[in-house]
């Protein structure tokens, strides 16, 4: 893609918008040129994608207890029980079992990053934003595909089982022209090879119709059959639901075990308004949970080739509101894992929260782009060439300077 | 059965074939949405009002302690109780929308009880989304929506959801003392999804001002709305450029009447009655014309509804919406013929397992939406290989449980979808194996699950 080309125009283009010939396509030039760069298709490395729905509270996980404001405050949240990370920051005990992978260099976290989405501060917007990979030069209703999706659009020789979309819940992040699979572990769907004849054509004049049928039933033959159902580890999941986390990542430790290299999928339950020691401790706990049960399910040599990224829309109010909980902010936290990752780190720049270093005087600074962490680790995943990520995978994006956040 | 007729059963009501006395023309539904509500009259939930002494009685055994209140076997009755009530008005939904003739009635009111979307959060809140649908929706549905806003925005059961009920003004009498303040997540919500939307001319300023204006409001122990004084914020507050220096509720009416006001939010609430009824890309002349309706009537609903169905492009031949799970299951039921009687004498065991397990399989479970914005629109977030494997399923394996005998496929396919049937589904349903796989055919087919 050449420099003086209008990025306006070649917004227009995403997710293939019509009005242009193939030639003129920008997305096809940049398809083109990811080959003609000696492009290829994704290795051996495996990526998960995690989206936290409802801002998780980046200042109470990674609790920056070093930073003298912080207890002033957070005056009920902070907790002294949380351990020691790096002398400054402290990790929420809810994550407590996570600190073997952080002596191991598998964990780390981004502090006081967010998307570019700023002041409105929806949840609705907000992921949308997060998931199309946009700044705010550009109208959501333009973007047509997510950041991943498009992370597919440029590569060759991808087949159908490259990328997984797991569970009922919808993911922007991976919708697109891309070819993703999208299923949902518990589902099955039994036919006689006549339904699905007549079923076949039925559906045939619908296009939407016709494709999610097909590949209802092409995933239902698979099955979840190569899924290895492990069994629960108690101490893991003392008084808590992770029956439907279980389901998740078994399938996509299954699926990423053989030929898919993304998988993304959804968890829930951050939008801690009120009482948020008891809700956050319980969120923390099923997300830690789903971390370890990937690092089984994949086995020590996929789990070495593996990061985990798992995001959120913002960030939550430097200060507690008045019902002991948070309000909607702006900077946050991105959690990382995977044997790939170069962890055992707080990464980002500390913005401090003295009032006046808080973004208009209330939530925590972002000090950068959530979306340079993510690039970094594509690039580093992938060999993804720069130019391809600060354009068509994240239009607008300046990566800067590799903060190596891999081995 | 004249082509509009099955078109606005279909698009604007819960399919067919048409309750008796449905109306058959768009003017005639506009009529009939004028008269009184009588699927509530004749189909009752309870009223929370019963559930108060409930309430005053697990307090009573509450202050015998913890052990004692632990082992007290009348607790779990009474707790129970609640439970019940909200089985009995999940059922009542249902059977409403089956039954009714006013059938854009109760899709209206499926649509702002989307709009207006709470969870309970507990047991004791089990009935709360129910009773803010009786006491805030449907008493408001055919007038001006200032009054639905104001009702559900006071609603319990959206004090409890989005947390109001803990929010306290930090200078006022009691956050000083107890050193309590600002919850902002019911004032954003009320800004960004329930009046102007998100895309509209408002700042966190004003998110913060609305949320000193609604301090003040909480429940009492009874779980009613209680306006307490040395709760609220005092001075008076800014929003949106006016100054609203009344004292207490007065402050919030007039804050919520002016939010209601708002061009924008015309705009807002046009272009979503244009995508929940008519496309997930509405025609910009169509939500143009509701908007003005809006606005120019100051927040008529009954003249904002006739401005949609007066314009032709909600009456366009290609049915793009697909059918959200709850909408697919009432055409299902009545397609079968099953009626609210039967649903209503049925086992809660045997609902939940044939209609409501199914509904969260296929992404929508019944009353609980993942947030406050509701359930989506757009079509491809419901067609997904997974919910379509879910609808299929169901379609081949419920019906036989439900009608004996099952109908001629066939048949069923001109009964549901009168001249709509496509070609191809007429062919199938006639090459059918067997009768449970003909019916399957037909209602998990594109035309039966689009509107």
């Amino acid at each position: 893609m050449t420099a003086s080309m209008d990025r306006r125009d070649f917004l227009r283009g995403l997710g293939g918008v019509l009005g242009c010939s193939i030639a003129a396509h920008p997305l096809m030039t940049t398809v083109t040129m990811a080959g003609a760069n000696g492009g290829r298709a994704l290795g051996d490395h495996r990526l998960i994608v995690i989206i936290l729905r409802g801002a998780m509270d980046g200042l109470d996980v990674v609790q920056p207890q070093g930073d003298a404001d912080y207890a002033v405050l957070r005056p009920t949240l902070l907790n002294p029980q949380a351990a020691d990370l790096d002398g400054f920051f402290r990790l929420h005990p809810a994550f407590g079992d996570l600190m073997p992978l952080w002596g191991a260099g598998q964990l780390g976290f981004v502090h006081a990053t967010s998307t570019p989405y700023r002041d409105k501060r929806s949840h609705f917007v907000g992921q949308d934003m997060l998931e199309a990979g946009t700044g705010m030069d550009v109208p959501l209703n333009q973007v047509k595909d997510g950041w991943l999706n498009r992370l597919l659009q440029t590569q060759k020789g991808l087949t159908s089982e490259t990328a997984y979309s797991i569970g009922q819940v919808a993911m922007p992040l991976l919708e697109g022209t891309a070819e993703v699979r999208n299923w949902s572990p518990e589902t099955t769907l039994l036919l006689t090879p006549q339904a699905r004849l007549l079923f076949d054509r039925v559906y045939e004049s619908d296009p939407l119709f016709h494709a999610a049928s097909q590949e209802a039933m092409e995933l239902a033959d698979a099955g979840n059959g190569d899924m290895e159902m492990m069994a629960a580890d108690p101490s893991q999941m003392a008084g808590l639901k992770v029956q439907d986390v279980e389901q998740l990542v078994d399938y996509a430790a299954g699926k990423l075990r053989q030929d898919a290299r993304i998988a993304a999928f959804s968890m829930t339950g951050w939008d801690t308004h009120r009482g948020q020691a008891g809700g956050l401790s319980k969120s923390l706990a099923r997300l830690q949970y789903a971390i370890l049960r990937l690092q089984t399910g994949l086995g020590e040599n996929v789990w070495g080739k593996t990061v985990l990224l798992a995001m959120t829309e913002f960030g939550r109010t430097a200060r507690e509101n008045g019902t002991k909980g948070t309000d909607h902010g702006t900077g946050g936290v991105m959690v990382m894992a995977g044997g790939a990752l170069n962890g055992g780190k707080v990464y980002g720049d500390w913005p401090g929260l003295s009032e006046a270093n808080l973004y208009e005087r209330r939530d925590l600074m972002p000090t950068s782009d959530v979306r340079a962490w993510a690039a970094h680790a594509i690039q580093g995943l992938y060999g993804i060439d720069q130019n391809v990520l600060e354009n068509t995978v994240f239009p607008g994006l300046k990566m800067g300077k590799d903060p190596r956040i891999l081995l | 059965m004249s082509k509009l007729s099955t078109l606005a059963a279909i698009r604007f009501g819960y399919g067919l074939p048409q309750p008796k006395d449905a109306p058959e023309s768009a003017k005639a539904m506009l009529a009939m949405l004028a008269g009184p509500d009588e699927a509530m009259r004749t189909l009752p939930i309870r009223n929370s009002a019963e559930l108060i002494p409930n309430l005053q009685e697990l307090r009573h055994i509450q202050k015998a302690g913890k052990k004692a209140t632990a082992k007290n076997p009348k607790r779990n009755a009474l707790l129970q109780d609640f439970s019940n009530a909200a089985e009995a008005a999940a059922v009542v939904t249902f059977a409403r929308a089956l039954d009714s003739a006013d059938g854009f009635r109760e899709r209206l009111t499926t649509f702002w009880a989307d709009h207006f979307s709470v969870i309970a959060k507990r047991q004791l809140e089990a009935l709360f989304p129910y009773a803010l649908v009786d006491d805030a929706i449907r008493p408001h549905l055919t007038g001006n929506f200032a009054d639905m806003l104001t009702a559900a925005t006071l609603h319990p059961a959206m004090l409890s959801y989005l947390d109001q009920s803990s929010s306290v003004g930090p200078n006022s009498h009691f956050g000083k003392n107890q050193n309590k303040g600002l919850n902002e997540n019911l004032a954003r919500e009320v800004i960004e999804l329930h009046s102007m939307g998100v895309g509209a001319h408002y700042s966190q300023t004003d998110v913060t001002e609305m949320a000193k204006i609604l301090a003040g409001l909480t429940l009492n122990a009874d779980l009613l709305m209680q306006f307490v004084p040395r709760r609220a914020e005092p001075g008076p507050r800014e929003l949106l450029g006016k100054t609203y220096d009344a004292v207490g509720l007065d402050n919030i009416h007039a804050a919520l009447r002016d939010l209601a006001l708002q061009p924008a939010t015309g705009q807002h609430l046009a272009r979503k009655l244009a995508v929940h009824f008519v496309s997930d890309t509405p025609d910009a002349d169509l939500v143009t014309a509701i908007a003005a309706a809006y606005n120019g009537s100051g927040g008529d609903l009954m003249a904002t509804y006739a401005a949609m169905l007066d314009h032709p492009a909600a009456w366009v031949e290609a049915t793009e919406k697909a059918r959200q799970p709850f909408d697919f299951m009432v055409a299902s039921l009545r397609a079968l013929g099953v009626n609210g009687e039967q649903l209503q004498q049925m086992p809660y065991k045997q609902f939940r397992g044939q209609v409501l397990a199914p509904m969260a399989g296929m992404g929508q479970t019944f009353k609980r939406p993942s947030g406050p914005n509701g359930f989506d629109e757009a079509a491809e977030e419901w067609i997904t290989p997974q919910g379509l494997a879910r609808r299929i399923t169901w379609a081949m394996r419920v019906p036989m449980r439900l009608v004996e005998p099952l109908p001629d496929p066939m048949a069923l396919a001109q009964y549901c979808l009168a001249d709509r049937a496509s070609e191809a589904l007429l062919w199938g349903a006639a090459r059918a194996e067997d009768i449970t796989q003909g019916v399957g055919l037909v209602l998990a087919s594109a035309e039966f699950n689009r509107r």
